[in-house]
């Protein structure tokens, strides 16, 4: 059985990844913390449950849908909200405020669309289920898988070696010093926007075929807990997103099993403060300083 | 010997800034710490003001070993420092970034912050007062309610050693004051210097201008590439062959001769 | 007329203005708290315990109050080597924990949370509550832990090399925010008459977050500012009904843009 629990919890943890390391990027680019990066998620969800709706297709088909109205809407927020408050200035706190507001807005606009209730997600993929040795996976389940290593390779590949990978590493290693090397730091971010949530729209996507309901709200939750799998794998770090993501997914399938199931909730933080007294800079210790 | 300097190692990765660099600082002595850039005088003044910790070695202070000691508490042992880059805090006023330097001074414990919500605040008076004190010391009455922002460069140095002295410290430690100071402005900060004095304050500065070094020293020690070369006063070490080599070795266009 | 439903909105403003105040605290030290809401259950659980045991008001939120405060020390005490936007972090997922053990927590109800509570809070003493932290505050920033304060934030290096005992002034001040905050928390108690975990959730910590930074951070009448805001906005909103969170949401971000150093100005220091 604990296998099976394990495999369990890697599916769950792969959304978790898959958000965390949308915070993680465009925190290493702009320092900020992206609170409306659970809504992102969220939009993401319901734009694939359009697509399988409306248009009948598949889940492929969902995930293109989640993929792009994310990245759609991560940019714009970035041109809307972010940006213009970057030119006035270098507060710290402004952007926060900026992405509580924007959070809001968007929780309303599809609660008005959506309702507030929990709408369901079709299960658009056979729920055929498969014996792999010791552990019985459903299709969906691999499915959700395969697509996040899929996500989490293809992410790997562009920040390794596409152009604009590098250059997201170079901003997030400095963003003064990459201007200066004649990036066009501008058109960085809104890249790392844009690449993030669309990883954010690809989990919404997910989770909604994984529990077969999505509702205006699941953001926050997600989004609460993205931000400790972001702490603790290290800020900025990408790998420390999905090992972090990957770890708390099996933590809380296994709080689960074994313990008070309503305690689920409590291990994303209780791992964060224990990650934070012994090892402030998280699981994989990069770039950004966490002691004073 | 009111500070010992004990074979000070201090090592940045490779890179030894201070290697085995030992000293002494009599008291009530005014003692220059010189040396061409790169030396190695600002690491040693941060081990000595506790802000950095050395790699090995032991600094004593009235015979006590504060090695590795965190800045306040070598604050209330009774030593004070200012800052080469001026560091004032801007959201204070002018008195009030003096009275920071009270603070160690003042009465503590959250019992004592408690009585003082409620009015107990002849603590705080004693502070004000003592801090407008030095303010007139170091010649800024009348700046007290200033934003540290609208003062000179000059003005804002008067302030970081009000600052420091504030806390009635045994010794004072001057990180080049005198950057930026033309002759006049030379001239009173050297009378200050002595003014201090008057007390029993001992006074160890690292500085560049070497007539105020020359014109205002006890007592100098010559630091290169980490390591003392050098001790005496000043009439000495002017004459000194290995001082002078090591600034003309440098690079450094300095007048040791005044 | 000054109708009921006004009382209850006054009360609730001063609330959030008691709260407001529990944050402003720790970041004039620089800490920036995302979890005041923790503190602020804390002391509602507290304080709503005691009087249903039949312990006089005043007692019971100073009580609530006192065990938030210790609280703080709790949480603050591994913010103290982390910068800030770690501590925020940080805090916020004190602030999760938080909620889930009181939604786990039975003697005070658990998930169906907590109700009965005695209707004890009333205008005048919310508004002496606010009165006396602004006092308190007022005077903290002309004695020596004001200016400890300010000057870790500003620069924490030469306010040690100056003697200010950094982890003392931190714990202190994140103490006194949790304590204000939990007191918010007894009065909150009293005048909602039912409470559970979901009402201190991370909204209510980045709402309070609002207050501060939409006033402005460096005015002790920012956070009274901000709250007055965010309070009475959605109320004149109603005209617009369906879509306040959206013409709410979408004047947060005007604001930031607008005034990112929130809409009062620091305060500005005499010059000689």
């Amino acid at each position: 059985m604990l296998a099976q629990q394990l495999a369990n919890g890697v599916m769950l943890g792969s959304t978790y990844a898959l958000v965390a390391i949308g915070y993680t990027l465009i925190f290493g680019v702009l320092r900020l913390l992206h609170l409306a990066h659970g809504e992102v998620f969220m939009v993401g969800a319901f734009a694939g449950l359009q697509v399988v709706l409306w248009w009948q297709f598949g889940p492929m088909a969902a995930l293109i849908g989640g993929l792009i109205s994310s990245a759609a809407l991560g940019m714009l927020l970035e041109l809307v909200a972010f940006r213009p408050i970057r030119k006035r200035g270098n507060s710290h706190l402004a952007p926060i405020v900026s992405t509580i507001g924007a959070g809001l807005v968007l929780q309303e606009l599809m609660t008005k669309l959506f309702g507030a209730e929990q709408t369901p997600f079709p299960s658009a993929i056979s729920h055929v289920v498969y014996h792999l040795g010791v552990i019985s996976v459903t299709g969906s389940q691999l499915f959700i898988l395969s697509v996040a290593i899929v996500s989490m390779i293809a992410l790997h590949l562009f920040v390794t070696y596409t152009r604009y990978g590098m250059a997201m590493r170079a901003t997030s290693e400095n963003l003064q010093v990459a201007a200066v090397l004649g990036i066009n730091v501008n058109m960085v971010i809104l890249v790392t926007f844009g690449v993030a949530s669309a990883l954010g729209g690809i989990a919404g996507v997910l989770v909604g075929l994984n529990f077969n309901a999505i509702s205006p709200f699941m953001g926050v939750e997600m989004g609460i807990k993205g931000m400790a799998v972001m702490l603790i794998g290290g800020l900025g770090s990408i790998y420390g997103a999905m090992v972090g993501g990957l770890l708390l997914g099996v933590m809380e399938v296994l709080s689960v099993a074994y313990l008070e199931s309503s305690l689920r909730d409590g291990f994303a933080f209780g791992l964060m403060i224990i990650i934070l007294i012994f090892r402030p800079r998280g699981l994989f210790q990069t770039g950004i300083r966490a002691e004073r | 010997m009111l500070l010992h300097v004990d074979r000070i190692t201090r090592r940045f990765g490779g890179y030894a800034a201070l290697n085995d660099a030992s000293c002494e600082v009599a008291e009530g002595l005014v003692h220059a710490l010189i040396g061409p850039n790169g030396a190695g005088k600002t690491t040693l003044f941060n081990v000595i003001s506790g802000v950095l910790r050395p790699t090995s070695g032991r600094v004593r202070f009235q015979g006590v070993d504060y090695t590795g000691s965190r800045p306040d508490k070598v604050l209330t042992m009774g030593i004070a420092r200012n800052f080469q880059h001026v560091r004032l805090v801007r959201g204070l006023s002018v008195l009030e970034n003096v009275m920071i330097g009270a603070h160690a001074r003042i009465g503590r414990g959250l019992l004592g912050n408690a009585a003082e919500f409620l009015g107990f605040a002849v603590a705080e008076k004693a502070a004000r007062e003592k801090a407008r004190e030095m303010l007139d010391f170091v010649g800024m009455a009348g700046k007290a309610e200033m934003q540290p922002d609208n003062l000179t460069l000059v003005d804002q140095r008067r302030l970081e050693i009000a600052r420091a002295l504030v806390s009635d410290p045994r010794l004072l430690l001057l990180d080049e004051p005198a950057a930026g100071m033309n002759a006049a402005e030379l001239n009173e900060l050297s009378a200050l210097i002595r003014r201090t004095q008057v007390n029993g304050l001992t006074v160890l500065l690292v500085e560049h201008h070497m007539r105020l070094v020359m014109s205002v020293s006890d007592q100098i020690t010559v630091l290169s590439a980490g390591t003392i070369i050098a001790g005496g006063p000043p009439q000495v070490i002017q004459r000194d062959p290995t001082v002078i080599a090591a600034y003309l070795g440098n690079g450094d266009e300095l007048a040791l001769h005044s | 007329m000054w109708s009921s439903y006004w009382d209850s909105v006054a009360v609730f403003l001063g609330i959030n203005v008691l709260m407001g105040i529990s944050l402003y605290v720790p970041m004039t030290a620089g800490l920036i708290s995302l979890g005041q809401g923790a503190f602020m259950a804390i002391g509602a659980y507290v304080c709503a315990l005691l009087t249903k045991a039949n312990v006089p008001f005043l007692p019971a939120l100073l009580a609530g109050g006192a065990v938030a405060a210790v609280a703080g020390l709790v949480a603050g005490a591994p913010a103290l080597r982390i910068r800030g936007i770690y501590v925020m972090i940080l805090t916020l997922g004190f602030g999760e924990i938080v909620r889930v053990f009181f939604l786990n927590f039975e003697p005070t109800g658990g998930a169906s949370g907590m109700g009965g509570i005695r209707p004890l809070t009333e205008l005048w003493q919310v508004v002496l509550a606010c009165l006396i932290a602004y006092a308190v505050a007022w005077r903290m920033r002309h004695l020596r832990l004001g200016r400890a304060m300010i000057a870790i934030h500003e620069d924490d290096l030469v306010a040690e090399a100056m003697g200010i005992n950094l982890t003392r002034t931190k714990l202190v001040s994140f103490s006194l925010g949790a304590l204000v905050a939990g007191v918010a928390g007894g009065f909150y108690a009293h005048q909602a008459l039912f409470i559970d975990a979901n009402q201190f959730d991370f909204s209510r910590s980045a709402i309070t977050f609002l207050y501060v930074v939409l006033g402005g951070v460096a005015n002790p009448f920012g956070s009274l500012v901000g709250a007055a805001i965010v309070t009475l906005l959605p109320e004149l909103l109603r005209v617009v009904q369906d879509w306040r969170m959206t013409v709410f949401g979408t004047i947060l971000v005007l604001i930031a843009i607008w005034r990112p150093d929130g809409l009062l100005p620091a305060p500005r220091l005499r010059r000689s």
